[in-house]
């Protein structure tokens, strides 16, 4: 195949290349459920990390959460080897998730040997040494909103292919909407959100910054908050949105 | 009707995507601008496909909240929908009488003051990869010549946009559109905090973002990125104006 798949190509629908958030959402939570799952947002991140090895598919996969000063925290993986390669990074201070986080932008190494002389002196022989030969990890963002990252670690070298590329994007995706859900609705068992497409109003973004400013509070904190209150009030995130950005409601600091 | 000389200039522009810094978000925003000035039309958009296969506005010539509404709309209905779906440009499209085919498109746009719409597809071979969107406060056809020339400008973009970088590496235009999205939402952020900040309507916080990024040689993106992430780096831009007494 010559061409290049982004989206979609009219007229044609092919299963998995067209597997969109909806789809990752529906897969994440028929992931089965372990009994040493948490009950909250990080235990639905760990059925993620396991739904995208097999996805992808991959051989170990993390999500690291970052904080606005660049505190790092281990937040889910698809195995105890992936925690350790994890932490592994934060250990040296240096790797693909803090480099996916500072720049904004996925950080694909498909060779993780080459990148030993040149991005990672510390990190590279480290993997290489627990058998990772290829990496690549994807911001976790909302607009300006950083929240962290995930990272896939790879056995053998080599790209992702273009479908895997959008795969990871896709779940890359759905770990932020969870993490920038309201905590509440990860009791048990994660949910995917009524209606996407109304969460993705330019509206929303707008809100998103005015309740940024209005509470004092970080970028992604104000689309936590923004959320809580739609789903505590029963009503569409968007609708509240317009209220916020025509000044009908002002969000409470303590809500 | 375009002349050849203005066509020219811009369709070499429109080329132009392998600079160093080239920028998603500024090089459609400028091609919308093109097709607004160029071909007598009071309003130009463009969307792409994210990676869901929904259509996202990513830039426009008029940056109105009720525009932008215009276009956002069309991710369920709408020309650029019915153009990504079926390949082919929707042109002279009477919004009058567009009632039935899009009923929530129609009505929303003839109240913002336009009368008729076209769609021309961004494609290249058999793939569809958005749309430019023109509006216009008349009713009318457009000139054959110039619903050609807005083709090849839309054609050459798409060749810009997608081949010189399939042939530098595959996955780069899909983090590019990417990255272009997330740009496109932080814009949105900024844009509702320099609305809190200096008390007043969105449309009015972009022309901030806007004129700031301008006078100061910085990427629009760039600066709506500073606004709601790092605020002490644009200190003029988030200090609230003085209330005049």
């Amino acid at each position: 195949m010559d061409c290049l798949l982004i989206g979609g190509v009219s007229g044609k629908r092919d299963t998995l290349s067209d597997r969109g958030h909806g789809d990752i959402w529906s897969l994440v939570a028929e992931e089965p459920l372990r009994s040493s799952d948490r009950e909250d947002v990080g235990g639905w991140l760990e059925r993620l990390c396991r739904a995208a090895v097999r996805t992808l598919p991959a051989s170990g996969l993390g999500v690291s959460l970052m904080s606005a000063t660049g505190e790092p925290t281990v937040m889910a993986a698809s195995s105890p080897d992936s925690v350790v390669l994890e932490e592994l990074q934060f250990t040296l201070g240096e790797g693909p998730c803090q480099d996916a986080f500072a720049t904004r932008r996925p950080v694909l190494t498909p060779d993780v040997r080459e990148a030993a002389a040149t991005q990672w002196p510390g990190y590279a022989p480290a993997v290489l040494e627990l058998g990772v030969e290829a990496v690549f990890a994807f911001p976790l963002q909302l607009g300006s909103a950083r929240l962290g990252a995930l990272d896939i670690y790879r056995e053998h070298t080599g790209s992702l292919s273009d479908e895997s590329f959008r795969h990871a994007q896709a779940f890359a995706a759905v770990a932020t909407e969870s993490l920038l859900d309201a905590q509440e609705r990860f009791a048990g068992r994660g949910e995917a959100p009524g209606d996407l497409a109304l969460d993705r109003s330019f509206v929303v973004y707008q809100a998103q910054g005015m309740v940024q400013v209005q509470l004092a509070i970080d970028l992604a904190e104000a689309m936590v908050r923004l959320r809580a209150y739609a789903y505590a009030n029963g009503r569409p995130v968007a609708e509240v949105a317009e209220d916020i950005v025509a000044r009908r409601l002002v969000l409470e600091s303590d809500s | 009707m375009i002349t050849v000389d203005r066509l020219a200039a811009v369709l070499v522009e429109a080329a132009d995507t392998l600079v160093d810094d080239f920028d998603l978000i500024e090089f459609l925003q400028r091609l919308t601008t093109h097709a607004s000035e160029l071909f007598d039309v009071d309003a130009a958009g463009l969307l792409l496909a994210d990676a869901d296969g929904r259509l996202q506005p990513l830039a426009a010539s008029d940056e109105r909240a009720e525009m932008l509404e215009l276009f956002q709309v069309q991710s369920a209905e709408g020309p650029c929908q019915d153009c990504y779906r079926g390949g082919a440009a929707v042109v002279n499209a009477d919004l009058l009488n567009a009632g039935d085919r899009w009923p929530r498109f129609a009505p929303k746009a003839v109240a913002s003051g336009y009368r008729a719409v076209h769609a021309f597809p961004l494609r290249l071979r058999q793939e569809v990869i958005g749309a430019l969107n023109l509006f216009s406060a008349q009713p009318g056809q457009m000139d054959p010549a110039d619903m050609q020339a807005v083709q090849a400008l839309a054609d050459v973009a798409t060749i810009g946009l997608l081949q010189e970088r399939a042939i530098r590496r595959r996955d780069i235009l899909t983090e590019q559109l990417q990255v272009a999205l997330n740009s496109r939402i932080a814009i949105e952020q900024a844009k509702g905090a320099l609305a809190q900040i200096h008390d007043c309507t969105v449309d009015q916080a972009f022309d901030l973002l806007r004129n700031y990024a301008r006078s100061n040689h910085l990427r629009l993106g760039q600066v709506a990125y500073q606004v709601t992430a790092e605020p002490d780096k644009v200190p003029e831009l988030v200090t609230p104006t003085p209330r005049a007494p």
